[in-house]
């Protein structure tokens, strides 16, 4: 940690994080963290400290999810759980407009909810980046287009980081460059990348029509208010916006002290070190662009059985579709907007046909999406390695195993050779 | 309320339509017909491929390519084929109703890039229309071009769109055409076959030849190996590509293809950005 | 087009240019310039096969007589095209109707005569097979893309 971070690193007691929800509740912020629900730690509004899930951790491995006790009191001494923040600037299910029929023709209006202030509490480093790749969909699409409710919400964001020391067995942020430490990550997706993307391709005809793109930029920035880190008694924070700032000074808290900077600092690169998966993340992309026909989608397709809770816990995805309804009388229509996944057989249906019917298409979709083709759409990894998918494929589905074997058979190609 | 974070301005939302109405309707063959609304705004424009969103109170969206002429300010032309929910609820629209209109959306034809060169057009069953626009600005600056092209095919002979525009322009000395069908009947004059079997009866310089295509995706694969026996290179062909379009603005994800969404990258494309991925199935 | 120039354009007809100087002047010796009216039969389903078209203007109509619904167009041959390959192989049998849509004009080989430079030249013979087999996997896949109905 360099000494400007020190300068303005503050000590929270544990006692006192309840101070910093009340203060955020006081200002009309509703306060969202984490809490226990159905044996999971989730997201949701809370009132003070105490519901948080205080002396809990999670035990996640392909497939497999279980909340378990752990020895100490830490708040936050967990991975991340099946929610992601996404639902509150991206909601499941939201309301786009409202139509009404007024003689013989009908008028639209808008009519999305006004998204409240809220205070996210708890957002690690690999979500920080989640919020960033989703900022690249929703905000100022090519020049052209923003979601005006995510606009809404995501400015009306208070954003409280904790830097991650638990990582579950199913994590590899560290492998993404995007944790766990917030502030100090990594190029994303780029680590040991000694070519811009695009310029080493090695099968022939994906280098004669692969369009190059520059070499992705690093990932983020990322956004935060406040970042703290967990000690034993104390938190250590910073402050990452003028907003944080005046937090830390309406807290009246201490400096910390360089033991109590250099702990924390400590604590999560020790967590680097604990990520329950790796993934080689060079040359990434070409690497699934040139193996569209590898036999290896086969193989995961015969597993995959396209349920869609890969796309649903992912806090990155961002498809949705459209259901369009009228009351009885036929006077009033709206379009409500829904999470989709490209899972599902009718995402990809048209008139006459569809143009994934197969669920190694559709596999073969989601993770090359997610791996490859983002860096061209976003210029950016759509990975964060939350290592979600994994915990959650009800079959233990491993992205990084799979793109290990891909890269294991480079350039297999499923027909047989004369 | 968070530092750094830069939100444009309040913007009005791009899925919000605006409604207008339907100033005229005519049935172009079966199934298929032709509305021609009035446009949302004074000064409305669109570029040739483009496409629309049609609203239905209460059915759906659906997209629909601009096959009007882009010089004509004044009125919206969609030629739409009955096929679903919501394109039967169109056609149950009659002179007067409202709709709902987003757009226009999406990439065009490369209409700069084919000045001075020869223009061939390939079109199938309902592809024809979003190239229309095509037609109607090249006629217009007609000295700006070499040869122009069309090969169009059709199921059958009571399937062939814009019949009578087509008569007209057959009596054009400077444009070729050709319409064939796929099953003929005893009274139809012209060729049967598909419409890859039309290139050696037309004209064109193929080093100076710009190739676009429009129809079922096998027929354009088939067309592109014409273009490429004849040495037209892959960077002067272009393709309109069909996807699942609901959003049209990029965010929902349906129409992806490969790294592109083809609601915002395309839906035409040069054939050489796209081929890798073209060529694979369930792209 | 007088017959001298059907027959200075035989050189440059589509499907000879892949042959060899050589094996067009062969051709060129046993060649003739043929017309055909509107409805003129140029080939009729069941008779002898005795004659190869070369189409150098106008449209010939493949079809097939279904009886009580007349004939039914099958494809459409024109400019660049050549007719036939029933003349080829036994029993030397047109399998379809081929029938002149407008004025056709091109050029005609005699069955017989061209079977005969085939089996005494049998790398001519060879490099028209090729020539006859690039068009008929043409057709072929034209015929199979039909069949799919692919705009309904």
């Amino acid at each position: 940690m360099t000494t400007s971070h020190q300068a303005d690193t503050r000590i929270l007691p544990k006692a006192r994080l309840d101070d910093l929800i009340q203060f955020l509740l006081q200002d009309g912020f509703e306060v969202i963290g984490p809490q226990i629900e159905q044996q999971a730690i989730v997201y949701g509004p809370v009132q003070s400290a105490k519901e948080l899930p205080v002396g809990w951790t999670d035990r996640q491995a392909p497939g497999s999810y279980r909340l378990e006790k752990r020895q100490d009191n830490a708040y936050f001494g967990y991975a991340v759980g099946p929610h992601s923040w996404k639902k509150y600037l991206f909601p499941p299910t939201l309301r786009l407009w409202q139509a009404r029929r007024i003689d013989g023709r009908f008028e639209v209006c808008d009519a999305m909810p006004d998204p409240p202030r809220r205070a996210l509490l708890g957002v690690r480093a690999c979500e920080l980046h989640a919020l960033a790749v989703q900022d690249k969909v929703f905000l100022d699409r090519a020049g052209q287009f923003t979601d005006p409710h995510y606009a809404k919400a995501r400015e009306r964001l208070f954003l409280i980081a904790v830097e991650c020391e638990t990582p579950s067995g199913t994590c590899f942020c560290a492998s993404m460059g995007t944790g766990p430490t917030v502030e100090r990550a990594k190029p994303h997706g780029m680590q040991g990348e000694e070519n811009p993307v695009g310029a080493d391709l090695s099968s022939a005809s994906v280098r004669q029509s692969l369009p190059l793109i520059p070499e992705p930029s690093p990932p983020g920035p990322v956004f935060f208010d406040l970042v703290l880190t967990e000690l034993d008694e104390e938190f250590v924070v910073r402050p990452g916006s003028v907003a944080g700032q005046s937090m830390l000074d309406r807290l009246e808290l201490t400096t910390a002290s360089p033991e109590q900077g250099e702990e924390a600092q400590r604590r999560v690169e020790a967590a680097a070190q604990k990520m329950g998966r790796t993934l080689d993340v060079t040359d990434i992309r070409n690497l699934l662009h040139r193996n569209q026909e590898h036999p290896r989608w086969d193989e995961v397709a015969g597993r995959c059985l396209a349920c869609t809770n890969c796309t649903l816990v992912c806090p990155t995805c961002f498809c949705s579709c459209v259901e369009d309804a009228t009351d009885l009388n036929l006077q009033t229509a709206e379009r409500v907007r829904r999470w989709d996944s490209c899972f599902t057989p009718e995402f990809a249906r048209v008139h006459g046909g569809n143009f994934r019917p197969s669920i190694r298409g559709r596999y073969r979709q989601w993770l090359t999406h997610k791996f490859a083709s983002w860096f061209d759409q976003f210029d950016v990894s759509g990975c964060v390695g939350c290592g979600r998918c994994i915990t959650w494929c009800p079959v233990g589905i491993d992205v990084t195993e799979e793109i290990t074997a891909i890269r294991a058979t480079d350039g297999q190609r499923e027909e047989k050779k004369p | 309320m968070t530092a750094n974070l830069q939100v444009h301005e309040q913007c009005s939302s791009p899925m919000l339509p605006a409604v207008v109405h339907i100033r005229d309707r005519r049935s172009e063959a079966p199934g298929v017909f032709t509305l021609a609304v009035e446009p949302p705004s004074a000064g409305w424009t669109f570029r040739p491929g483009q496409f629309n969103m049609l609203y239905v109170f209460g059915v759906g969206e659906a997209a629909i390519s601009l096959s009007g002429d882009p010089a004509d300010r004044g009125t919206i032309i969609h030629t739409i084929r009955n096929v679903g929910s919501v394109t039967g609820a169109l056609d149950r629209l009659r002179v007067g109703d409202a709709l709902g209109v987003r757009g226009p959306f999406g990439s065009s034809w490369p209409l700069d890039e084919a000045r001075g060169h020869d223009v061939v057009m390939v079109a199938g069953g309902i592809g024809l229309p979003p190239l229309r626009p095509v037609i109607y600005h090249l006629l217009r600056h007609r000295s700006d071009f070499g040869r122009i092209v069309l090969l169009y095919g059709a199921r059958t002979p009571a399937d062939v769109l814009y019949g009578d525009e087509l008569d007209q322009w057959r009596q054009r000395a400077d444009f070729q055409i050709q319409v064939t069908v796929d099953h003929g009947s005893p009274s139809w004059r012209g060729p049967v076959g598909l419409v890859t079997e039309l290139f050696p009866r037309c004209g064109f310089e193929p080093s100076r030849t710009v190739g676009l295509m429009c129809g079922p995706e096998v027929m354009m694969r088939f067309t592109i190996r014409e273009f490429l026996k004849r040495r037209v290179t892959e960077d002067r062909l272009f393709l309109s590509l069909e996807r699942n379009m609901q959003c049209a603005v990029g965010f929902c994800g349906h129409c992806q293809f490969g790294p592109n969404f083809v609601c915002m990258d395309g839906p035409v494309f040069r054939y050489d950005r796209i081929r890798s991925f073209f060529n694979v199935r369930e792209a | 087009m007088t017959d001298l120039a059907l027959l200075g354009a035989f050189a440059s007809h589509a499907f000879l240019e892949a042959l060899s100087e050589q094996h067009r002047m062969r051709l060129a010796s046993g060649v003739n310039p043929f017309r055909a009216a509107p409805g003129e039969y140029l080939a009729r389903e069941g008779e002898p096969a005795q004659a190869f078209y070369l189409i150098q203007s106008g449209h010939v109509g493949i079809g097939t007589h279904l009886g009580k619904g007349g004939t039914a167009p099958i494809q459409t041959l024109g400019p660049g095209d050549v007719v036939g390959w029933s003349w080829l192989l036994p029993p030397y049998q047109w399998q379809f109707d081929a029938r002149a849509i407008d004025s056709v004009q091109g050029l005609v080989f005699d069955a017989a005569w061209l079977r005969d430079q085939c089996e005494q030249d049998h790398e001519l013979g060879y490099h028209l097979l090729k020539q006859l087999l690039t068009v008929v996997s043409g057709r072929l896949a034209a015929c199979r893309i039909q069949q799919l109905d692919i705009y309904k």
